[in-house]
């Protein structure tokens, strides 16, 4: 049954519309005009584009590719995205498993002792001395270690878990199953809606973080991509000099400019993001409504 | 795990559970002390008299003079302090923006769409400051994507909206709405969700319409959650975060837009100065867990639920 619109309602339909078309492109225009300068005619881009790319060429990727700091930058993203989110998963959710377990000596306290962290930061200068204190500077560690144990993953993780029913594990522990064969044949496959929600939380927070490679490591070996694309953003005229040698080497078009660097660079931060994220919206929303009930 | 003896001789037995589940926790709580406890210790320091490069044991005992000494500055210290706040209450004002974006979303009928609506206006919330930064000197600056339309209409003027030192904490408020408003809205969107189908079905038997509809039933729906949020974004109100304002720190605005976190970046790592910073983060951190604790106490007499 059809319940017929009154003049008023379709009128706020259309109003409905429009904003929502409206907030769409100004969260999207940015992006796309980034794309498209990006593949463009550096000269002609510079001149102002809007809607269409101009004079498509792609040679300040290919530039771009043959910077060392890129590729090298790319791959020091992926691993610690990789390695940090898997550590991450491993660390927080064992250890959510380990709380959940009512028996538990000190159950409350060990819980509100990772929990607490949440809320007390001890700020940046006391941070930085104690990773330089432990060798963290210079060291891919860095980016891995110190976010192993995560209190709101817990949260979400433990939450999840003790909406498991009781019985397998009941019923595995009667079958002599310990410690871990029950967390890893029961407990950690049955918990993959959440360990997708925090592997991806993590995920983007790994590859977004940039504040420990700032403060922390100036080996140019392990700079992060965000990291690059900050420096080519600040100081445009050192990139000229030092890309616009290896640019003219490899016999690119030297049409190149630094903005078209710079929206380049963009793309390719924002690539991957834009390529996992729509297929993994659903499980952000599961995470922020669970953090919403205990958070 | 391995079988310690049994406490009673003869038969093997094995640990308690509970022992050994506390056992094995041990590890996590050592990683979490040394990255969340360790660095606290480093407060010590913001009552010595201490430069980088010494050992704490060679610093001078000074007590509270470092607190003096950040009083001393309090011109700066006030200034800070005012575009803290002032940014704070900006977000605090904008946040029934995202409660009417969800209540917007939820009238939408067709799902498809509501889903890529939802889809797009979230994307910002997972770039970094860094990116959104890019993208704001794509479109805003001088050479940027909005001069380019003001040329291409024949207006001369051209506004620098990343160095306007006068509109700094509305183009930053801006901003900040644009990367987190789609994400701000999910959590009303499924509180919305919750509200039971039976009230909005008798309404419709009554023949409410769709405004009375919302102001009835779905904004009602809401006031508890948004309740929660206020709370928590009072007690957060000392961190507006150090990203934002890092990177879009200029000259030319940064009297409008140097806030406690970048503050205490500067004094710490510009400056140089690790006492001083150290003592502004300290403030920092107790002043926002009384902060949150007086809101869960409110929270606790107003719901009768606590928020943390």
């Amino acid at each position: 049954m059809k319940i017929k619109k009154t003049k008023a309602e379709r009128a706020g339909d259309i109003v409905i519309y429009i904003i929502s078309a409206l907030l769409m492109i100004v969260c999207i225009y940015p992006f796309y005009y980034v794309i498209i300068y990006s593949i463009s005619d550096p000269a002609e881009a510079a001149k102002g584009i809007f809607l269409l790319p101009r004079g498509l060429d792609l040679s300040t990727y290919q530039g771009i590719i043959k910077l060392n700091d890129i590729p090298g930058a790319y791959l020091v993203s992926i691993l610690r995205t990789f390695f940090g989110t898997g550590l991450t998963i491993i660390c927080s959710s064992f250890f959510a498993y380990l709380v959940t377990n009512q028996k538990m000596y000190f159950r409350k306290f060990v819980y509100r002792f990772v929990i607490i962290t949440m809320y007390i930061n001890a700020g940046l200068i006391p941070w930085y001395m104690t990773m330089k204190f432990y060798g963290f500077q210079n060291n891919f560690l860095l980016y891995i270690i110190p976010g192993a144990v995560c209190a709101y993953y817990v949260i979400l993780l433990k939450t999840y878990m003790e909406s498991l029913p009781k019985e397998l594990e009941e019923s595995a522990k009667i079958d002599g199953a310990g410690m871990f064969t029950i967390f890893g044949r029961i407990v950690f496959p049955l918990s993959k809606p959440i360990l997708a929600t925090v592997g991806v939380f993590s995920m983007v927070g790994q590859w977004n973080q940039w504040q420990d490679n700032y403060f922390l490591v100036t080996d140019a070996k392990l700079q992060t991509l965000q990291m690059v694309l900050y420096n080519y953003l600040n100081q445009a005229n050192r990139f000229q000099s030092m890309s616009s040698n290896a640019i003219d080497a490899s016999a690119v078009t030297s049409s190149i400019t630094p903005s078209s660097i710079k929206m380049c660079i963009t793309v390719l931060v924002v690539f991957p993001i834009m390529c996992v994220y729509p297929f993994l919206q659903r499980y952000f929303e599961k995470g922020i409504m669970m953090g919403a009930v205990k958070g | 795990m391995r079988k310690t003896p049994g406490v009673s001789g003869g038969v093997r037995k094995k640990m308690p559970e509970g022992k050994k589940f506390f056992l094995a926790s041990i590890p996590f709580l050592i990683l979490v002390f040394a990255f969340a406890y360790v660095p606290l210790m480093g407060w010590a320091y913001a009552f010595f008299d201490y430069h980088p490069g010494m050992s704490l044991f060679d610093c001078d005992f000074v007590g509270l003079k470092t607190f003096a000494k950040i009083w001393a500055n309090k011109e700066e210290l006030f200034r800070v302090m005012r575009n803290t706040l002032a940014l704070s209450f900006f977000s605090i004002l904008g946040m029934p923006l995202a409660v009417i974006f969800a209540v917007m979303l939820n009238e939408i009928k067709s799902s498809k769409f509501r889903k890529l609506v939802q889809t797009t206006t979230t994307l910002p919330n997972f770039i970094s400051w860094i990116v959104v930064f890019t993208l704001a000197f794509a479109m805003f600056s001088t050479d940027g994507m909005v001069a380019g339309v003001f040329r291409a209409i024949g207006v001369d003027k051209v506004v620098n909206f990343l160095g306007d030192n006068k509109h700094a904490w509305l183009f930053q408020w801006s901003l900040a709405t644009w990367k987190c408003l789609g994400w701000s809205a999910i959590i009303y969107i499924a509180t919305i969700a919750g509200i039971d189908s039976e009230l909005y079905d008798a309404a419709h038997v009554d023949g409410a319409n769709r405004m009375q509809t919302i102001r009835h039933i779905t904004i009602p729906g809401l006031y508890s959650t948004f309740f929660v949020q206020m709370l928590l974004a009072i007690s957060n109100m000392l961190s507006n975060g150090f990203e934002q304002y890092f990177v879009f720190y200029n000259p030319l605005t940064a009297d409008k837009i140097e806030v406690l976190d970048y503050y205490v970046y500067k004094i710490g790592v510009l400056t140089n100065d690790y006492p001083q910073s150290i003592a502004l983060g300290m403030a920092k951190t107790v002043i926002s867990v009384i902060l949150l604790f007086s809101a869960n106490q409110l929270s606790k007499r107003v719901r009768g639920e606590s928020i943390v």
